[in-house]
């Protein structure tokens, strides 16, 4: 399975993702920002860091960058594509997911684990997590709380396209669990046709026991059995 | 062509949260205007630019609210001419 990591000036969690990516048995690929051609990967990786210095709003500046015509064209051909933290502003920017990442309600940059609950275990990203299981997971970000209007709120919920919300160690949804404000605790939510995930944690964060927490591993995991099933059955 | 220089405001959605705004309230208050109901904080970015005319160069700034310098799912914008500049070329 062959994946690319998209870079863009000021991305800094391109290396940790690649990594990632090997250690599930992926070939990743860093492809930088300027480049053009997405057609010989199995899926899109975007990262997390501070594109463009995130001047203006974080991810609008990036997402305007030559190789965003050809991640939107790899999504529109039902490519699967991750963004993490500020690969998901980019996501909401480009137009792939909806709403947008505002900044956090305590106006803090937040940097620590948070728990996650795994709302839908029946993605090609949580196919190896069960349903309801309760992930530690590290955040790092200032704009994390996502806000949309109440409408595509409503499409999110009823459609079942919340797949990660933040929760407390017991997997119950509070207010304190909740780092950023986000709309009913939303910490990762997909595109209607599934194959395009954005969510705030960082689980490229969270792949080795000696970096505290190996919960992050399963994204990856699952991603690579997905894309392994899908290849086998055509 | 003439110059034109536009201001483009973008503001916070009525209705969305602002924690800028909030925090700037709770210190302009605290600071002892406690007649300040609401604060709201947005940007001001300033366009100088050549365009045939003022409609012209006021079309143009919309365009670029839309595509580039305002996400519509968060926030306003509102365009104006703010002076006509001494043209470069003239």
């Amino acid at each position: 399975m062959k994946v690319a990591v998209i870079t863009f000036p000021g991305s800094n969690c391109d290396y940790d993702l690649y990594k990632a990516a090997q250690q599930v048995g992926a070939e990743a690929s860093f492809v930088w920002h300027r480049e053009h051609g997405l057609e010989a990967f199995d899926a899109v990786l975007l990262p997390g860091g501070f594109s463009y210095g995130d001047y203006l709003r974080p991810g609008a500046i990036a997402r305007m960058s030559p190789v965003m015509e050809d991640v939107v064209a790899f999504a529109n051909r039902g490519g699967p594509v991750l963004g993490i933290c500020n690969g998901f502003q980019v996501l909401c920017e480009a137009g792939l997911l909806p709403g947008a990442l505002v900044r956090n309600d305590s106006l803090r940059f937040r940097s620590h684990d948070v728990w996650l609950r795994v709302e839908r275990a029946d993605t090609l990203f949580t196919s190896d997590y069960e349903q309801g299981q309760v992930l530690r997971i590290p955040i790092a970000h200032g704009d994390g709380n996502f806000e949309a209007d109440e409408a595509t709120l409503q499409a999110l919920e009823d459609g079942g396209r919340i797949v990660f919300r933040y929760v407390d160690s017991a997997g119950n949804v509070s207010e304190p669990a909740n780092p950023n404000g986000s709309w009913h605790n939303i910490a990762g939510i997909m595109n209607e046709r599934g194959n395009v995930l954005g969510m705030m944690p960082h689980p490229e964060r969270a792949m080795e026991g000696i970096l505290g927490s190996t919960d992050g591993v399963g994204v990856f995991t699952s991603l690579v059995s997905s894309l392994s099933t899908a290849g086998a059955a055509e | 062509m003439s110059h034109y220089r536009l201001e483009v405001r973008v503001t916070p959605r009525p209705g969305l949260l602002d924690p800028q705004g909030k925090a700037i309230h709770h210190s302009l208050n605290s600071l002892g205007w406690e007649g300040v109901h609401d604060v709201r904080v947005g940007k001001a970015i300033y366009l100088d630019m050549e365009a045939e005319s003022e409609d012209a160069a006021v079309q143009a700034a919309d365009a670029m609210c839309r595509k580039l310098l305002a996400n519509p799912v968060t926030e306003d914008f509102e365009v104006s001419v703010v002076g006509a500049l001494e043209g470069a070329d003239s």
